[in-house]
């Protein structure tokens, strides 16, 4: 009996802070079904009367080019950056040499650094190399970058890997290379599902390198196209809620499936050895 | 045999190192000596002439009344965002960690903000705290109080020049909503942390005639200190360079009163020209999530050895 009136409590509480969690929600979803007229401030808290798909047909108009050159860009960079991780991952938890967590600290300092503190720098760097105002600059921008966490997520889960697998195949005269092609590779799909919910969450969220390394509208990523939109539709809510809520989707739907594998990450960002 | 093993080893990792070593390392250095130059205009930088100016740009920084206030908003912003996901994050994962019904729509509730990109959830919770033009005409949150009969409640937010001593009350509503997005993170975190707790522990604290506030300091705070300080540190490191959710909510506000670094650093680099003073900041910035974050790395990495 007590522990049911607990229970009560508790389902109180969580209640409450589900309703203050999705209050922005409610209102996200209530702007963005409105028609333009039904746009009001009186009315902004209240169900659209006439739910109408034009925020939506509007917005996903105004960015579809930037949603396909998100995809230009996470596609690619994700695939990359992951490879590399992987082979990084794989040294880093297999090979034992004197100063090699030395080194995987050298490498994982880059991923908590403010990137403002490289940004001159590789702006620069672009422009000569002209690949400043592409995609292309942009993706490897985030392969560099990403190094770091994605040899991190796969070094922690290579760890799990007992050493005794891979010197089996060290007795049986497989190198190094084979016995990642033979053994850990064909293991490694979780680590890969983690990695790559990973990396695609995050550059397709990313802002800081997108608005500075690209400056043609055409050629920028969703984000940075969601926020010109706010900046310059300063009336059509609805055309801005249901812009964010297009910006949001793939991600979503990524946590919505896979939810389990990007808490994962999530914890490995934490760094734990 | 062993000895090829690490040679390879080492071969493959190398081209890492060197990406690492120019991109993070390198570039790092050449914005220090950006920030130790006179490139304060398109020209000066066009020029290629590096002429060396000592800390000059930093005192220059240290003197302007907007980077103060940049600083100061950094600090409270960081202190209440981090105090804010730790508190709302422990309580949840305390309420959740035991068998319910609908746990996991809980869970998925709170977390979800974190799949979102900070420049959706500025987007968002600008329209959500726009103030509009009070008392007559009013906005966002602001209209939602007046019709339920609060309207002593509205309020400028993130527009108000309000404040306590340095603290500008217009972050508020900004700290409000990245404790919304990363609260579930901290949430996650406990909650791992608590599963790991043995049961025989917790049963025999209860045997013991222990109280549920007994418990859980006698019992599972010693397994969630160290979860703390790991969120305390990710988390801040987060809020000392964040930028994104601040330029897409609210940008600097009036009177730089949601001004940060990032968007200062942003300002003057891309908007003014002014790189020099730009990569400064930048330096400045490095220099606080140093700090933080190199005695973490080597502490967490000893100990995985």
């Amino acid at each position: 009996m007590r522990g049911k009136t607990r229970n009560v409590g508790i389902y109180v509480i969580l209640l409450i802070f589900a309703f203050f969690f999705l209050l922005p929600v409610y209102m996200l979803l209530a702007t963005s079904f409105k028609p333009l007229v039904e746009i009001g401030m009186g009315t902004m808290w209240l169900l659209p009367k006439q739910p109408s798909l034009e925020g939506f047909t509007d917005s996903i108009q105004r960015l579809s080019p930037n949603l396909w050159n998100s995809f230009l860009l996470v596609i690619p960079a994700t695939i990359f950056s992951c490879l590399l991780g992987s082979i990084n991952g794989y040294i880093f938890s297999k090979i034992r040499f004197p100063g090699i967590n030395l080194l995987f600290l050298f490498v994982l300092f880059g991923m908590f650094i403010p990137y403002q503190s490289i940004l001159f720098p590789l702006i620069q760097f672009l422009q000569k190399t002209q690949l400043y105002g592409t995609i292309w600059g942009l993706i490897i921008t985030h392969v560099i970058y990403g190094l770091p966490i994605t040899s991190l997520i796969f070094r922690n889960y290579y760890m799990e890997v007992p050493d005794e697998m891979l010197e089996a195949a060290g007795i049986d005269g497989a190198g190094l290379f084979k016995s990642y092609f033979l053994i850990l590779f064909p293991l490694s799909i979780p680590g890969f599902v983690v990695a790559v919910i990973w990396q695609f969450t995050n550059i397709w969220n990313e802002f800081l390198f997108a608005v500075t390394i690209t400056s043609d509208p055409k050629k920028q990523p969703i984000t940075v196209a969601l926020v010109n939109l706010a900046g310059s539709q300063m009336i059509q809510w609805n055309l801005q809620m249901a812009g964010a809520i297009v910006a949001a989707i793939p991600t979503l739907l990524v946590y919505i499936f896979l939810g389990k594998y990007f808490i994962r990450g999530l914890m490995s960002g934490s760094v734990k050895g | 045999m062993y000895r090829k093993k690490k040679w390879l080893g080492f071969l493959i990792i190398s081209p890492t190192l060197a990406v690492i070593g120019i991109f993070v390392y390198g570039f790092i250095g050449a914005t220090v000596r950006a920030s130790l130059s006179d490139w304060n205009s398109f020209k000066k930088l066009l020029s290629g002439e590096f002429v060396y100016t000592g800390l000059r740009n930093y005192e220059r920084l240290f003197a302007d009344w907007r980077f103060q206030t940049d600083m100061w908003n950094t600090l409270f912003f960081t202190v209440f965002f981090l105090f804010g996901c730790l508190l709302i994050g422990l309580i949840l994962a305390s309420l959740l960690d035991r068998p319910l019904k609908g746990g996991r729509v809980f869970q998925s509730i709170f977390l979800f903000p974190m799949a979102l990109s900070l420049v959706v959830t500025g987007t968002v919770w600008r329209w959500f705290f726009a103030p509009g033009i009070l008392p007559n005409d009013p906005a966002g949150i602001n209209v939602l109080l007046g019709q339920i009969g609060l309207k002593s409640l509205q309020w400028n937010w993130f527009t108000v020049t309000d404040t306590i001593g340095p603290f500008n009350l217009a972050l508020i509503p900004v700290i409000i909503a990245a404790v919304w997005q990363l609260s579930g993170y901290t949430m996650a975190m406990y909650l791992a942390g608590l599963r790991a707790i043995p049961e025989s522990m917790t049963e025999a604290a209860r045997v013991d005639g222990a109280n549920a506030w007994q418990t859980f300091w006698k019992v599972k705070w010693p397994f969630l200190r160290p979860i703390t300080l790991s969120a305390m540190i990710i988390l801040g490191h987060i809020s000392l360079k964040i930028f994104d959710l601040v330029y897409s909510m609210t940008g600097s506000g009036p009177k730089n009163v949601t001004d940060m670094p990032s968007i200062y650093m942003f300002e003057k680099t891309f908007r003014s020209n002014r790189y020099a003073e730009g990569s400064a900041i930048a330096v400045i910035m490095l220099l606080m999530v140093a700090v933080v974050i190199i005695p973490y790395l080597i502490s967490t990495l000893k100990k995985s050895d």
